[in-house]
């Protein structure tokens, strides 16, 4: 038989990819044999196209093209750079775990601070003898290739009952130019635990380099944890990360999503409601200028009867961005009682923007009270005018109305500091505009 | 909030077994050998005596249809249909040449008498002219144009329509009459390679009506089509065209059923219109397709394409639709506003019960400047159907003042439904201003707060309102169940989900 080799867009045979990153790749037989298993569902699918109706408004064959060779592992020259982004991203208090061009850099993270109240270990260490981090429910091929080709991540195990002292900041930094990196994290949250993790996207003056990032959490009962996501990559850089959390019972979790940087980014997250009485708030804001082509898609899969959920997205897109909304909350068969609320905004702030919004409900119990909105739209003229009146100028005005706009989703949480600072982003973001 | 037990029990009225329209009318009729091939496509257009053009035009859509797959992105489930298993033309057999009206055959006429077209409607079928004085003044002429099977028997009114200067026939008459208008305007707004059942309704179509109202002519009367699948095996595809040209406006309504049989019968019409500058059109349709039995079998495949086309400035498209028939119902009415200050309209109440699968919705295509749409959409699921909105809304980059405003509604009844929602709103400019909600109580929060003012609870209130918005189209439509499909528009909202 005569098979063709699947080729991308610069001739590079797909398979190569694998084949020249196999060497890096952390694993035992088994592992290896996972991995091989999911590149060939990659191979088979290649990058997600718009015909893929959850890729629609991002089609990856167009924006991205192909899937860049890993990036070397870093060298001293390398992590001292990192060293640099990561104090600039750093948030004060927190302890820090960081991965440099998807290799974790002990030197860099703050792993005996974490070690009285964290379990630890890299994915490196992990996948010698477990290669069930590399299994998730999704066939996606975003995930698949992740699943072959993560190099390494964290691995986190918060036992039950621990009340975390400080936040959990995991940190990426990219060095290397046109490469890509690929992580896996886990995050494990016992029962009654209370904890605050951060991920933060950074660059550290690499140009045109590929993330994809996968994140596992799992969280028990009576838990109270927040999860916030910066992704402040280089302006010409891919970010794809896929989320996948399952929430027990009588938990509250808070989700924060910020997007204020790469070409291309998507975030998807799979969120499943699997224990009564929990209650979920998930947000998010993108800030999008020039080209860049933003994606959020959310998930929120209520399987549980009693469970709670709320959505606030808002967008602000300038320039010729494109930003893209895609909420889905499913309520399963068994799930009445159950409350789940949508809202997504978009600002656009340019005739050449785009907005594409697609809330979606998959409803299939009668008892329950769900709703979403949508709306699209430009700064309200009278209350600019009334800004200005004032004495404000134009771009002031505008950037005060803005920030009253994504402000509505930043209010969401509940931390001082980490408020604070998603605002400082949000504040710098309006100011380089000006 | 669970339903309130009023709103169950109406549902229940309308279940599946209580299906009224599923007799069969013993006829003997004409048909095409089974199966679809590029001789069946000369048989029928040899059958309707074509000219060469359209054949050439239909064979284009078989050989176009041949390179098509089916589309399986709407969330329904159905076995693989066997498109040579089925007949594609059926009529019923002339007794002699049917020149005049009064030489149907007495059997279908008693078909639409059973169906419930009201006993004066019947006798306009026949052609007979009511007497002077006779009738009731209050009451509006409505035009009929019934297709059974695969051909149109009747049409009524004609004469009064061409002293008007419109033009109402079917479009196998049409096509041979009207070849100019038919040429210009067939295709126009769905191509012929539009979508897989698109273009195998433009290989295959049979019948439908078509409708010219000529500029600056108000249409004196409601038209109407009613479609009837008789015969076992066969797909119904009807092909239906209406222009109305600068300053007219012409309202029409459609009303659809099918005996009741174990096997699924296919039906994929495509309808177009057209408005031009200035021009109104207004469609309803009541679709009571048989819905198949309890155990969801038989049943209807409702496979439609509906579009409509704002083509001149500050023209309008209204499209009502009350489903409640079908097996199947994949159908999609929509608007493209490409003239300026142009304005589509979309209001849809969907019901589903029994096995019954709906996937429905409608797309508003912002092209021109200063354009609105406005979309009311209200789904009732229940027994163990599944039923999805699916709508689009889009302003293209030049689209500038866009506005659109999406309310759409579900209500379950019972565990074993689905309701579902799939909006995608593009928003390419700006200046286009969308909202798109989920909750009853802001339809228009100052109206419901007059009512509640006045001693109404918040529930009539909304009826209320509900009721007033689509009243008008729902009053003219002719058919008995009219009065059931209003019905459910005040069927309580209480409990409803996004």
């Amino acid at each position: 038989m005569n098979v063709a080799v699947a080729k991308t867009g610069s001739g590079r045979a797909v398979s190569d990819l694998f084949a020249s990153a196999e060497g890096r790749l952390p694993g035992s037989p088994d592992v290896m044999a996972a991995r091989c298993e999911a590149f060939e569902t990659y191979e088979r699918l290649g990058l997600p196209h718009r015909r893929i109706e959850e890729w629609k408004y991002t089609d990856l064959r167009a924006l991205v093209g192909e899937v860049l060779p890993l990036a070397a592992v870093p060298d001293a020259t390398a992590l001292k750079r990192a060293a640099d982004a990561v104090k600039a991203h750093a948030i004060a208090g927190a302890r820090k775990l960081v991965l440099v061009d998807g290799v974790f850099a002990a030197e860099l993270s703050d792993v005996k601070a974490l070690a009285s109240e964290v379990g630890f270990k890299t994915l490196r260490e992990t996948l010698d003898k477990d290669a069930g981090l590399l299994k998730t429910a999704s066939t996606d091929a975003v995930i698949a290739v992740n699943a072959a080709l993560a190099t390494d991540g964290v691995v986190l195990s918060i036992a039950d009952g621990t009340q975390l002292s400080a936040p959990v900041q995991i940190i990426h930094v990219a060095i290397a130019a046109s490469a890509s990196a690929f992580t896996r994290s886990q995050v494990a949250i016992g029962k009654g635990a209370r904890a605050t993790i951060i991920e933060s996207f950074a660059a550290a003056g690499a140009a045109a380099y590929q993330v994809n990032d996968a994140v596992i959490v799992s969280i028990g009962d009576d838990a109270d944890v927040a999860h916030i996501r910066l992704m402040d990559d280089a302006a010409d850089a891919v970010n794809i990360t896929s989320q996948f959390v399952t929430v027990g019972a009588n938990t509250k979790l808070n989700v924060f999503n910020m997007t204020s940087g790469a070409a291309v980014s998507r975030l998807q997250g799979f969120i499943t409601l699997a224990g009564e009485g929990s209650q979920l708030s998930v947000n998010g804001v993108n800030l999008l200028k020039k080209t860049e082509h933003g994606d959020t898609t959310l998930v929120v899969d209520h399987a549980v009867p009693n469970c709670v959920s709320r959505e606030i997205f808002r967008a602000v897109i300038d320039d010729r961005a494109h930003s893209v909304f895609q909420g889905r909350i499913i309520v399963r068969p068994d799930a009445q009682k159950t409350d789940g609320k949508m809202m997504t905004r978009a600002l656009l702030l340019s005739d050449e923007a785009e907005a594409d919004n697609k809330p979606e409900l998959e409803i299939f119990a009668d008892d329950v009270s769900c709703g979403h909105g949508a709306t699209a739209g430009a700064l309200d003229d009278s209350l600019l005018f009334y800004l200005k009146a004032r004495g404000l100028p134009e771009k002031q005005a505008q950037a005060l109305l803005i920030q009253a706009f994504v402000g509505e989703a930043i209010e969401q949480i509940a931390d001082d500091t980490l408020r604070e600072h998603v605002i400082g982003i949000a504040e710098r973001w309006l100011e380089r505009r000006s | 909030m669970p339903a309130v037990q009023e709103t169950v029990e109406r549902v229940k009225r309308i279940d599946v077994d209580q299906y009224r329209y599923g007799f069969e009318t013993l006829i003997e009729s004409e048909k095409a050998p089974k199966g679809l091939s590029e001789e069946i496509v000369k048989y029928i257009s040899q059958k309707k005596n074509e000219p060469d053009w359209m054949l050439q035009w239909r064979l284009e859509a078989y050989r176009r249809w041949l390179t098509m797959q089916e589309p399986t992105w709407a969330r329904v489930d159905y076995p693989k249909i066997d498109f040579q298993d089925l007949y594609y033309y059926a009529a019923p057999k002339p007794k002699k040449t049917v020149s005049s009206l009064d030489e149907i055959d007495p059997e279908i006429l008693k078909t639409y008498e059973k169906l419930g077209i009201p006993l004066r409607e019947v006798a306009m079928l026949e052609g007979v002219e009511p007497k002077p004085g006779e009738e009731d003044p209050a009451r509006r002429k409505i035009a009929v144009d019934a297709v059974f099977d695969s051909v149109s028997v009747a049409t009524t009114f004609k004469a009064e329509l061409k002293k008007a200067g419109v033009i109402f026939m079917p479009i196998s008459e049409a096509i041979r009459e009207h070849p100019e208008l038919v040429q210009k305007y067939l295709g126009s707004v769905v191509p012929t390679s539009d979508n897989f059942y698109a273009t195998l309704n433009s290989a295959v179509f049979s019948d439908g009506s078509f409708v010219y109202v000529p500029p600056g002519v108000r249409c004196p009367m409601e038209l109407s089509t009613y479609f009837r699948i008789n015969e076992r095996n066969t797909g119904q595809f009807e092909r239906t065209l209406i222009i109305a040209d600068k300053g007219s406006y012409v309202s029409y309504l459609e009303g659809c059923t099918a005996p009741q049989r174990d096997e699924n019968q296919l039906h994929a019409a495509v309808v177009e219109l057209v408005a031009l500058d200035d021009a109104e059109i207004k469609y309803s349709t009541v679709q009571n397709w048989y819905p198949g039995n309890s155990e969801g079998k038989g049943g209807i495949y409702n496979f439609v394409t509906k579009r409509g086309d704002c083509r001149g400035a500050n023209s309008k498209i209204s499209w009502t639709q009350v489903e409640t028939g079908s097996a199947i119902t994949w159908k999609y009415p929509s608007c493209i506003l490409r003239g300026d200050n142009s304005r589509g309209e979309f209001y849809s109440i969907a019901i589903s019960n029994g096995y019954q699968q709906v996937d429905s919705g409608t797309k508003m295509i912002h092209l021109g400047k200063n354009t609105s749409s406005r979309i009311i959409s209200k789904g009732i699921a229940a027994g163990k159907s599944q039923n999805t909105y699916r709508g689009l809304v889009t302003a293209h980059r030049k689209a500038t003042g866009a506005r659109n405003f999406t309310a759409c509604d579900s209500l379950l009844i019972g565990d074993k439904c689905g309701a579902h929602t799939v909006p995608y709103i593009e928003a390419k400019n700006s200046s286009a201003t969308f909202e798109h909600e989920a909750t009853t109580s802001k339809i228009s929060e100052d109206v419901l707060f007059y009512c509640i003012q006045r001693g109404l609870s918040q529930e009539e209130a909304v009826g209320l309102v509900v009721n007033g918005f689509v009243k008008d189209v729902l009053q003219q439509l002719p058919m008995e169940f009219a009065v059931e499909a209003q019905k459910l528009i005040s069927i309580s909202l209480e409990g409803s989900v996004g």
